[in-house]
C-alpha cells in the first residue's frame, strides 16, 4: 500500500471522530488529530482499535504513542502492515 | 425570604407516548404501552410483556453530535438523554452554549448503568481481548453516565448528582432538585430519571416471581393496579425529565409555568416494624407522607389527586391503607387515586419522574387520567378508598393538588406535594 492509499484509507477511519468533516476531507501529513481535527484524546485509541481492525494489524503501545499526525499514524500503519506475518 | 420553585419544562420517553403531546393524549384515551417480547419467551421468563417506549435511536442525532453518538450504546443513557433535551427545549432554551451554565445543575437518577453494555465488557475481557473495549466503555458503565451526557451536552455547571433508591429513585430527584433550588444553591435543575430493564435486570424481578405472569397473551392487560387479579408487577423503561427553577429566575426570562412544587419528603422505613428489603413499613410510609404535606403547608384534606405508587401486586392494599392513615381521609372523603402503572407498567427509576410528568399534565389540562385494567376492583381497596375515587375512565376535573409518592426496596419512600401555580 502507497502513503496515499493508506491516507484515504485513514480518513474513514477517523471520520466518526471528528466533527469538522471539512477539515478531514483537506488532511495532510502535518494534520495533528488532537489540535487541527479537534479529536477528543481519549478517543484516540478507538482510532487504533478500528484502524488495527481495518488493516488487521496490532498496534503496540509503544508504536500507538508515535501516532499524533497523520504522517506519524501513516508511517506506523505501513511499518505494521509490512511486517505482518 | 423563601424560594418559591416551579416546573417550567418536561420531556417524556414513556412505553405509551414519547414526547409531551403524545404522551398527554395516552393519558386521556388510556393507550397501554405494554407489549409481548417473544425474546422472553424463548428464555423460559414467566412473566413475557414489558412496557416498551417505541424508541427511534435514528434520532438521537437531533440530540447530540454524530461523533457522541457513534459508540452510544447504553439505552438508559439514549431515554435520558432524550426526556432530559425535550425538558430544556420545552422550557424555551437553546442546548448550544460556549460558556459553562453555573446557574444549572442536574440531579438525575437511574437503578444501574445498561448490563447489556456491560455484557460486551464481559465478554470481550473474558476473551483475552480487553483492547479492544475503547474509550467509550467507561462512561456508559458507570452509573453517573446519565448526568455526565446530558450535563454535557447542555453545559450545565451548577451541581451534577446521580441519585438512586430504587423505586423512589424519581421522586427522590424531583425533591432533591427542589430543595437545592429552594435552599438557594442553584437558580435551575434538570431533574429525572432513567430507566433500561435490560434482559438481566427483567430476569432477575421474573425470577422473585413479583411479576405479572398469566396475561402474556393479553399485554395490554397484563399491569392491574388495584384489581382482584392483580397478580404482579409488569416491567417498564423509558425516562422523563423537568427543568425546576427558582420562580424569581423562571419569571425574569418570561419562562411558562406548568406547576409549583410546594414540597416533599423522602425517608426509610428502617426495615423495620413489618418493613424488610422488599415490603414497606407502613408507619415510614404514613410518615413521609405526613412529613411532605408539612414541609408542603397542605392540609391532607386539600390533596384532590393520590398519584400512587400502586404496582399491582399485594402491596396495593396496604398502601392505600397507609394513604388513608396518613391523610385522614377514607371513602367518599378519600381523594382520587390512580396508577399510571396500569398504562405502562411499572419503570422502576423511572416510574416516579413519568409519574410526576403526568401528575402536572393533569394539573395543567383538569382531568384525572384513567386505572385502565379495573375491570374487577379489589373490594378491600375499594372499600377504603370508595368505588368513585378510583375513576376506570378518563374524568374532567379541577385538580388543584396532587400527591405523587413511590416506594423502593430498601424501604425507601418518596413523596412529592404539587400544585397548580397560582401567582
Amino acid at each position: 500500500m502507497t502513503r496515499q492509499e493508506i491516507l484515504s484509507e485513514l480518513k474513514k477511519v477517523i471520520a466518526p471522530y471528528t466533527a469538522n468533516k471539512e477539515l478531514l476531507a483537506g488532511i495532510n501529513e502535518d494534520t495533528d488529530l488532537i489540535k487541527d481535527l479537534k479529536i477528543n484524546s481519549a478517543n484516540l485509541v478507538d482510532i487504533i482499535i478500528d484502524a488495527e481492525a481495518k488493516y488487521n494489524i496490532e498496534i503496540d503501545y509503544d508504536s500507538a504513542d508515535k501516532m499524533i499526525n497523520v504522517g506519524t499514524c501513516i508511517d506506523v500503519i505501513g511499518e505494521k502492515i509490512n511486517t505482518r506475518g | 425570604m423563601s424560594r418559591r420553585v416551579v416546573v417550567t419544562g418536561m420531556g417524556v420517553v414513556a412505553p405509551n407516548g414519547i414526547g409531551i403531546p403524545a404522551f398527554l393524549n395516552a393519558l386521556q384515551t388510556g393507550i397501554s404501552g405494554i407489549k409481548f417480547v417473544p425474546h422472553y419467551r424463548d428464555l423460559n421468563f414467566g412473566c413475557q410483556v414489558a412496557g416498551l417506549p417505541d424508541f427511534k435511536w435514528d434520532k438521537l442525532a437531533n440530540y447530540i453530535s454524530e461523533v457522541t453518538l457513534h459508540g452510544l450504546k447504553a439505552t438508559n443513557i439514549a431515554y435520558g438523554l432524550v426526556a432530559a433535551l425535550d425538558a430544556w427545549a420545552d422550557s424555551g432554551m437553546p442546548y448550544d452554549t460556549d460558556e459553562t451554565r453555573w446557574e444549572t445543575g442536574c440531579v438525575f437518577g437511574n437503578s444501574t448503568s445498561d448490563t447489556e453494555a456491560m455484557k460486551n465488557v464481559i465478554t470481550r475481557v473474558d476473551n483475552k481481548e480487553v483492547r479492544k473495549l475503547g474509550s467509550r466503555v467507561v462512561e456508559q458503565a458507570m452509573n453517573s453516565g446519565v448526568t455526565s451526557y446530558i450535563s454535557g451536552r447542555l453545559g450545565l455547571g451548577n451541581r451534577v448528582i446521580t441519585n438512586s433508591a430504587a423505586c423512589a429513585t424519581g421522586t427522590q430527584a424531583i425533591l432533591m432538585a427542589y430543595e437545592y433550588i429552594k435552599d438557594g444553591y442553584a437558580k435551575r435543575i434538570l431533574t429525572g430519571s432513567a430507566e433500561h430493564v435490560d434482559t438481566y435486570v427483567y430476569g432477575a424481578f421474573d425470577s422473585m416471581r413479583v411479576l405479572s405472569r398469566k396475561f402474556n397473551d393479553e399485554p395490554e392487560k397484563a399491569s392491574r393496579p388495584m384489581s382482584l387479579t392483580a397478580g404482579g408487577f409488569v416491567p417498564g423503561s423509558g425516562a422523563a425529565a423537568l427543568v425546576l427553577e427558582d420562580l424569581d429566575f423562571a419569571l425574569a426570562r418570561n419562562a411558562r409555568i406548568y406547576a409549583e412544587v410546594l414540597g416533599g419528603s423522602t425517608n426509610d422505613g428502617g426495615q423495620r416494624g413489618g418493613g424488610t428489603m422488599t415490603a414497606a413499613n407502613p408507619v415510614g410510609v404514613t410518615r413521609c407522607i405526613q412529613q411532605a404535606l408539612e414541609t408542603s403547608g397542605v392540609d391532607g384534606a386539600k390533596v384532590d389527586l393520590i398519584s400512587g405508587h400502586l404496582t399491582a401486586t399485594f402491596a396495593d392494599k396496604q398502601e392505600i391503607q397507609n394513604w388513608s392513615d396518613a391523610l385522614n381521609r377514607r371513602g367518599n372523603g378519600f381523594p382520587m387515586v390512580n396508577s399510571l402503572k396500569s398504562m405502562i407498567g411499572h419503570c422502576l427509576s423511572a416510574a416516579g419522574s413519568i409519574e410526576t410528568v403526568a401528575s402536572i399534565l393533569q394539573i395543567v389540562h383538569g382531568f384525572v387520567h384513567a386505572n385502565i385494567n379495573l375491570d374487577d376492583p379489589n373490594p378491600e381497596i375499594t372499600e377504603i378508598a370508595g368505588i368513585d375515587n378510583v375513576p376506570v375512565q378518563m374524568t374532567k376535573k379541577d385538580v388543584n393538588i396532587v400527591a405523587k409518592a413511590n416506594f423502593g426496596f430498601g424501604d425507601v419512600n418518596s413523596c412529592l406535594i404539587i400544585s397548580k401555580y397560582n401567582d
